[in-house]
């Protein structure tokens, strides 16, 4: 039967371009990154800055997406209340919003003169655009949909018998939620927060539309490397690499989800 | 009374109507083919489902009374509830599963592990504590659930086809032991099956459910002995018919009569024919069998050491005989024969 192992020539050469464009790009990174100056250029206190804040941004707003999206997830995956497909348009909407247009949705809402903004400054004075609040707040909006979508497919094929189970046997809602929903679904939880935290790290449109690129108070890592492709190309690819060794550690991590030829 | 309940349920076209009362001690077996609403009953008694009507009383509480609202969750009934495919948890260890009920009614840590461990040697399955649900085999999976049900020993025990996923060796060891540790339960007992011989063997009573109503209630040996139903005939594996008896004649609904040997019996009655009563014949017996009916075997199979062979008589009936009769009788599929059996053997009873 090897007939249907071969594969047509059309096919072969059109795939074989297509890993070449995907790999291409990646091979030149490495092949010029300043492997001797990288020390040097990591340690700079633009690529620390950087290197901290994209750190700080993008674990916060992950365990802002893990807070609220969770709940959102369960509430679209389990109860009844009306409206959920239109709800979970709404959610999964910045997953393919171009970034850029949050970042403008977010300061046409959070802004100075913005729709919630204008009372937060006027009120209690608090400024989020440009400032490291408003940071984690772009990444959060671009990063909650990759962790609602997965929890709630979770939360949609876990079985929900096993509620029922830990509801005869006593558990209260909170209980049967934290001691057996949440546990049994921890692969595909532990799956979304690490997607979420990806999305973040590499957040570029929104930050940029809603917070700037204030070295030390708003320049993420991707910010940085736009910034340095200017002048210090060398800064630029060090910081890329970083980067690239993050996504790296994203997909080993989520390997039996990704890597897995055929789901066992 | 530890249970006292009427259970009323509609859903698009089905509709449960049950009266279930179940004293302290007592076993009933729910007996019924599959959508007859068993399980449904077994789920509004635990409060999974919500009862359209009726009420529900476990111990001294009422749980759920649909004409005043009354409605207690799950998690506040003393239930305890084994699931068909058991439903262990899955990232818990045995112990923890078994503890689970204990941790949840604010049982300490300490306490609740000694008192599951107790119960694990109970089911003798203490060697098992540590390994998870999915290192189990079926029949400790199943002892696993009863503990884990039992360990807050609730007031009454559900049971939903205990006995269903075990395979038909571990069958018969897990219906002994389970048999054994219901009888040491002091509560009541509902167990859900489509199984007679788990109904038999494990219930002290055996309700009947068809189409969401209760058809017969008994003790297993008169259910199994005096069927009301079609379906409990054949499970049990007895012919029944239905006709008007008067002075010993019963002229069958669906045509032909056969002798009964009680006169005095008259009315809508069932009269029940068991397979090894009857005698089979190559050609019109002589005698004294006052039933005799001319027919064509339809099917013959082998059960163990006997063999069932099913006639195309009137009224249609099955029978058994030995391997031995069918060879000396020359019996095949096709076969022209005559039925017979006498009088003394038919048990005639009201519908």
């Amino acid at each position: 039967m090897s007939s249907r192992r071969t594969t047509p020539i059309p096919v072969g050469i059109l795939a074989a371009v297509g890993v070449a464009f995907l790999a291409i790009p990646l091979v030149g990174l490495l092949l010029r990154t300043p492997w001797s100056r990288l020390p040097e250029l990591l340690s700079s206190p633009v690529a620390l800055q950087a290197l901290r804040l994209s750190l700080v941004c993008s674990l916060s707003a992950t365990v802002i997406a893990v807070a609220i999206g969770v709940p959102v997830a369960w509430v679209l995956a389990r109860s009844a209340v009306p409206g959920t497909t239109f709800v979970r348009a709404l959610v999964t909407l910045p997953l393919v919003l171009p970034p850029v247009v949050g970042g403008v949705a977010l300061l046409l809402a959070f802004g100075r003169r913005g729709l919630i903004g204008q009372f937060l400054y006027d009120w209690f004075g608090v400024q989020l655009p440009f400032s490291t609040a408003g940071v984690i707040m772009a990444e959060a909006f671009v990063a909650m949909p990759f962790l609602v979508i997965t929890v709630e497919g979770a939360l949609r094929s876990a079985d929900p018998r096993f509620d029922e189970a830990a509801a005869t046997l006593g558990a209260s809602q909170w209980t049967v939620l934290r001691r057996v929903t949440m546990p049994l679904i921890a692969p595909a939880l532990l799956a979304g927060t690490v997607l979420a935290w990806a999305r973040a790290l590499g957040e570029f449109g929104a930050t940029i539309t809603f917070a700037g690129n204030l070295p030390g108070v708003t320049q993420t890592m991707p910010l940085a490397v736009y910034a340095a492709l200017d002048g210090d190309r060398d800064a630029a690819i060090a910081l890329s690499l970083v980067l690239l060794i993050a996504s790296l550690a994203v997909l080993l991590l989520l390997r039996d989800r990704y890597l897995r030829s055929a789901p066992s | 009374m530890s249970l006292a309940s009427q259970l009323r349920v509609t859903r698009d076209s089905f509709t449960l109507d049950l009266d279930l009362d179940v004293p302290d001690g007592e076993v009933v077996g729910l007996l019924g083919p599959n959508g007859s609403g068993k399980s449904t009953a077994l789920r509004c008694l635990a409060g999974l489902s919500p009862l359209a009507q009726g009420r529900v009383q476990i111990g001294d509480t009422i749980v759920e009374d649909a004409s005043r609202s009354t409605y207690l969750p799950p998690e506040r009934r003393s239930v305890g509830y084994v699931f068909q495919d058991y439903l262990l948890f899955p990232h818990m260890s045995v112990a923890d599963n078994v503890a689970f009920g204990l941790r949840a009614r604010g049982v300490d840590k300490r306490t609740a592990r000694s008192r599951a461990g107790e119960w694990l040697e109970r089911l003798d399955i203490a060697d098992l504590a540590d390994r998870k649900p999915r290192q189990l085999s079926g029949g400790q999976a199943q002892r696993a659930a009863l503990a884990r049900a039992l360990v807050t020993v609730p007031d009454l025990l559900l049971l939903d086809e205990p006995l269903a996923a075990l395979d038909a060796a571990t069958r018969a060891s897990v219906r002994a032991l389970m048999r054994s540790h219901l009888a040491d339960f002091g509560g009541a007992v509902v167990l859900v099956t489509h199984d007679p011989i788990d109904a038999m063997v494990l219930a002290d009573r055996v309700v009947v459910l068809e189409d969401g109503r209760a058809v017969q209630s008994g003790s297993p040996a008169d259910v199994a002995q005096r069927p009301a139903s079609n379906y409990v005939a054949q499970l049990v594996g007895v012919n029944i018919v239905r006709g008007d008896a008067l002075e010993g004649a019963v002229s069958l609904t669906q045509g032909g009569s056969v002798h009964v040997a009680d006169r005095r019996i008259s009315g809508p009655v069932i009269v029940a024919i068991r397979p090894e009563a009857i005698s089979v014949h190559r050609k019109q017996p002589e005698g004294s069998a006052r039933n005799a009916w001319p027919g064509r075997v339809t099917s013959i199979e082998s059960r163990g050491d006997v063999v069932r062979i099913e006639v195309a008589s009137e009224p249609p009936l099955a029978a058994i005989v030995t391997p031995g009769a069918v060879a000396s009788l020359g019996l095949h599929e096709g076969a022209s024969v005559w039925l017979s059996v006498k009088a003394t053997d038919l048990d005639a009873y009201p519908t």
